[in-house]
């Protein structure tokens, strides 16, 4: 059997995965499932884009390729300024919509407040960018095999290592620093975080920065390897839900996990059923998970 | 949908509006059920509304060998097909998560939504695909010859429904079934303590919200004659959830006046765009309506979550006299 | 802690008027005043609904205070950010829920120390385990793993990781078996001849009494009586209204 299907998986997955991370610790520490989280990962690839396009009409160099990657370094630093730029912009709607939602007796509201501005912002990048795709190179790449008769481009290996350093490094953040375990503290028990000294408000924005800086990351990813469009972040949305609530709510490793999971589903789906069918997925897995066990995999019991 | 505004004129055009617009009060009415009254929270609302329409479609249709049906049945049939095949749904998905936590419920209705977007899109023997379902029988097509006539009778029948939807439900929220209804959304340990259980009581009104949801797809269905699958994506949810937001959740009045003005707000914002816009530009301003809609749908919460006619209050009206 | 601090028997802790509750029209502490002396262990006692836990809540930022005022060694700490105040030397422990069950102990006492630079937390952590040498043994494991004197025991070692000037407690006997309860009223002891001023609420008057040097009684969310420990073991009126005959009649309009 070829193995190559397990390979895209995986990288589908780890794109889902960097994506759930943030839609999990939102939803352990906020108490919130954020609608607009998708809208992240768009607007994170095209400030990308922009920026990109900003140094490359500075220096035409920053647009050349690193050999062997299809990107320059022009994308890579545009790429570290869009992830500041994404969690600003998390930062943003919190203090002008969420944050004064969270207090109001009907918490759901801020979660359709969520879904207002998540239509809001893609409809703007939309009408901004139009919905055509674009690309942040026309660099062809030439896969290597890679053994078990897999192969994969320079652009995947680098990415996937990327996505593992970032997860990796998310889950030390969490549960080894200061930060991290304050996070872990205000998901448990706020009233008792603040009793301990814990500024709540801190956290919150903490992980916004986080959350939207790897919503930015995988935006990034999706637009190196597929192509940025409007609707990128809107369509990933089910698959980012699926994969922190299999994961389990608040677990970054169950997040990455998760997304691992419902990438090789996909790829499974894409496979066997018909490539069509791949959206579907995530729902299934979803159901089943709610289903079978609501607290997922890593989830503690409620 | 467009319709020249020049060759209808503006009666014709005021009552086709009238028509589309009070077909959303409708769904509105359901979505009112769900979260007004029950405080279920429906993100999937394109996806119900999607299987009402393509239900009536199928069962209606003339025989034909596109998709599966072409059964030629009444329409009245078609329309209770079209509520009974929702309300299933709905049931479904509620009896898997409303055990959970509410915001599970959410995400589960937005996901049977992207699904059964697949399935309209993809199970082409069944839903005729991309291309969409014609030739739906419209009510009073023998009138079709007199466009003002046709127009006004399917108005009536369309008014006459949203009347009936709209009696049925003050009266069930009125008996003892919306007593227990309300009194588990605003305090549900004490609802229980009475030996209510809230699953079956959430459960039962999430199936009929679906089930009026459903109701409506299949009106806008044969008003139309024509469904696809694009007409139900997540844009439609948004509308309907930013007409009941506006007009006033918890209120059936509300939720029909609701549907009326934010349809007309999108029509008319729709209209400037084309006279503004040149042609090629307007697929992209069409783009801007939707960031006003999310921006009015974001004001609105946090402005006047109540709408503009908030609830008649009965219980919660104590509640807030202790705040 | 610092040579600003009062000295013993000076005030330390001032509670004026104070009007707090959840609710701006319906006042669950109405009115109540305290004063507190350094190196003191002062109990407030009173019927069920008396509005004792809602007083420290208050004072600790965590109910909103409508009027009155709180000085914490004469600076005014009124309406600072519950998390603010171990900054200013007030430490809380809850009633319930008072550690991060699914963190371990170690890093619950971490947390606990997040204004401490990083070299005096850590001094201050094994200061606390040499205090606590039960906990010293499960450090690793999660808190909520821990028995219910074991818990209390954490709670009562993370307020004093930022050594505090005042340690509030909340009931810090509910719940426990009179012989936890014998332990942990004993390490209370321990901990103010070390110079930290003590104010519990209890609902085990007896307990409560047997450690404290005052008491107050609070009644309707106004403090009715107060006085030395002594005298209010002493007091048949009060023994039976509030600390003996809990569950009598509803207090006298005195």
């Amino acid at each position: 059997m070829n193995l190559q299907f397990v390979a895209d998986g995986v990288l589908t997955g780890l794109m889902i995965g960097l994506g759930a991370i943030g839609v999990t610790l939102t939803y352990a520490i906020l108490r919130f499932s954020n609608f607009a989280h998708g809208e992240f990962i768009s607007w994170g690839a095209y400030a990308t884009l922009v920026v990109s396009g900003v140094f490359g009409w500075l220096a035409g160099s920053a647009a050349e390729p690193i050999d062997p990657f299809s990107f320059g370094w022009g994308v890579v630093s545009a790429g570290v300024i869009a992830t500041l730029l994404t969690g600003g912009l998390a930062l943003l709607l919190d203090l002008v919509l969420f944050r004064h939602l969270r207090d109001e007796a009907k918490s759901i509201t801020v979660v359709m407040a969520s879904f207002g501005a998540s239509m809001a912002l893609r409809s703007l990048l939309e009408f901004i960018f139009t919905s055509r795709p674009v690309y942040f190179s026309r660099e062809l790449q030439i896969t290597m095999p890679i053994g078990f008769g897999v192969r994969m481009t320079p652009d995947q290996l680098v990415l996937v290592a990327m996505a593992a350093i970032l997860g990796l490094g998310m889950h030390l953040l969490v549960t080894r620093t200061q930060i991290g375990r304050s996070m872990q503290a205000v998901s448990e028990n706020p009233t008792l975080a603040r009793v301990v000294g814990i500024d709540v408000n801190r956290v919150i924005r903490v992980t916004w920065m986080l959350g939207g800086a790897l919503a930015c990351a995988s935006g990034v990813m999706i637009g190196i390897l597929v192509q940025v469009r409007p609707f990128m972040g809107a369509d990933l949305l089910l698959p980012l839900f699926a994969a922190a609530i299999l994961g389990g709510i608040g677990s970054v490793p169950g997040a990455l996990l998760g997304g691992v999971i419902v990438g090789i589903g996909e790829a499974v789906a894409v496979q066997w059923v018909g490539a069509e069918w791949r959206a579907a997925i995530a729902f299934l897995l979803l159901i089943a998970v709610l289903l079978v066990r609501p607290t997922g995999i890593f989830g503690k019991p409620a | 949908m467009i319709v020249d505004f020049f060759t209808l004129g503006l009666l014709g055009y005021g009552v086709f509006f009238l028509t589309t617009a009070l077909s959303y009060s409708i769904i509105c009415l359901g979505l009112n059920l769900q979260w007004g009254q029950t405080g279920l929270f429906n993100v999937g609302i394109a996806g119900f509304v999607a299987i009402g329409a393509y239900t009536s479609a199928i069962l209606t249709t003339p025989s034909t060998p596109d998709h599966l049906g072409g059964y030629e049945l009444p329409i009245a049939l078609g329309w209770i097909g079209a509520m009974l095949a929702a309300g299933a749904a709905s049931a479904f998905i509620g009896a898997v998560t409303l055990r959970l936590r509410a915001d599970y419920l959410a995400i589960s209705t937005f996901g049977i939504a992207v699904a059964i977007q697949l399935v309209v899109l993809n199970a082409k023997a069944l839903t005729a695909g991309p291309f969409g379902i014609g030739f739906i029988p419209r009510p009073f097509a023998g009138l079709a010859e007199t466009p003002l006539f046709f127009g006004l009778a399917n108005l009536a029948v369309v008014a006459v429904l949203v009347l009936v939807v709209y009696l049925a439900l003050e009266r069930l929220v009125r008996s003892p079934w919306g007593r227990v209804l309300r009194a588990i959304r605003e305090d549900e340990q004490a609802a229980m303590s009475l030996g209510k259980s809230p699953r079956t009581y959430r459960l039962s009104a999430f199936a009929l919200g679906g089930a009026v949801m459903g109701l409506g797809g299949a009106v806008q269905a044969h008003f139309i004659g024509f469904i696809a699958p694009d007409n139900y994506q997540s844009n439609l949810t948004f509308q309907v959830w930013t007409m009941l937001i506006i007009g006033g959740s918890g209120n059936s009045r509300g939720a029909i006046l609701g549907g009326v003005l934010i349809w007309a707000i999108w029509s008319l914002s729709g209209m400037a765009i084309g006279a503004v816009f040149p042609p090629e530009a307007q697929a992209r301003a069409a783009a801007l309506q939707i960031v006003a809609i999310g921006v009015m749908l974001s004001a609105a919460l946090l402005l006047r979550p109540r709408g503009l006619l908030g609830e008649r209050t009965t219980i919660s009206r104590h509640l807030d006299a202790a705040e | 802690m610092t040579a600003s601090q009062p000295g013993v028997g000076e005030p330390i802790l001032e509670v004026r008027d104070l009007v707090a509750g959840y609710d701006p029209g319906v006042p669950i502490v109405n009115r109540a005043s305290m004063t507190v002396m350094a190196g003191e262990i002062v109990v407030v006692l009173g019927p069920n609904g008396a509005g004792k836990s809602t007083l420290i809540k208050a004072i600790a930022g965590l109910v909103p205070i409508r009027s009155g005022s709180v000085a914490l060694a004469g600076t005014d700490i009124t309406r600072l950010p519950a998390h603010r105040m171990v900054r200013e030397g007030l430490a809380f422990v809850p009633q319930t829920e008072n550690v991060f069950a699914s963190l371990s102990v170690d890093d619950n006492l971490q947390l606990a120390g997040g204004i401490l630079a990083a070299r005096l937390r850590a001094e201050r952590i094994e200061e606390i385990y040499g205090f606590f040498p039960d906990l010293a043994r499960q450090r690793r494991l999660p808190a909520g793993r821990l028995s219910g004197g074991q818990r209390q025991m954490v709670a009562v070692a993370r307020a004093l990781i930022v050594a505090p000037a005042v340690l509030m407690l909340d009931e810090p006997s509910a719940g426990l078996s009179p012989k936890l309860v014998d332990l942990v009223f004993a390490k209370l002891t321990e901990i103010r001849q070390r110079g930290i001023t003590i104010v519990l609420v209890e609902q085990n008057a007896r307990a409560g009494l047997a450690i404290a040097d005052r008491g107050y009684v609070l009644v309707e969310g106004a403090n009715r009586h107060e006085g030395t420990a002594r005298a209010l073991w002493g007091d048949p009126m009060i023994a039976e209204l509030y600390l003996g005959g809990m569950r009598a009649a509803p207090a006298p309009r005195s």
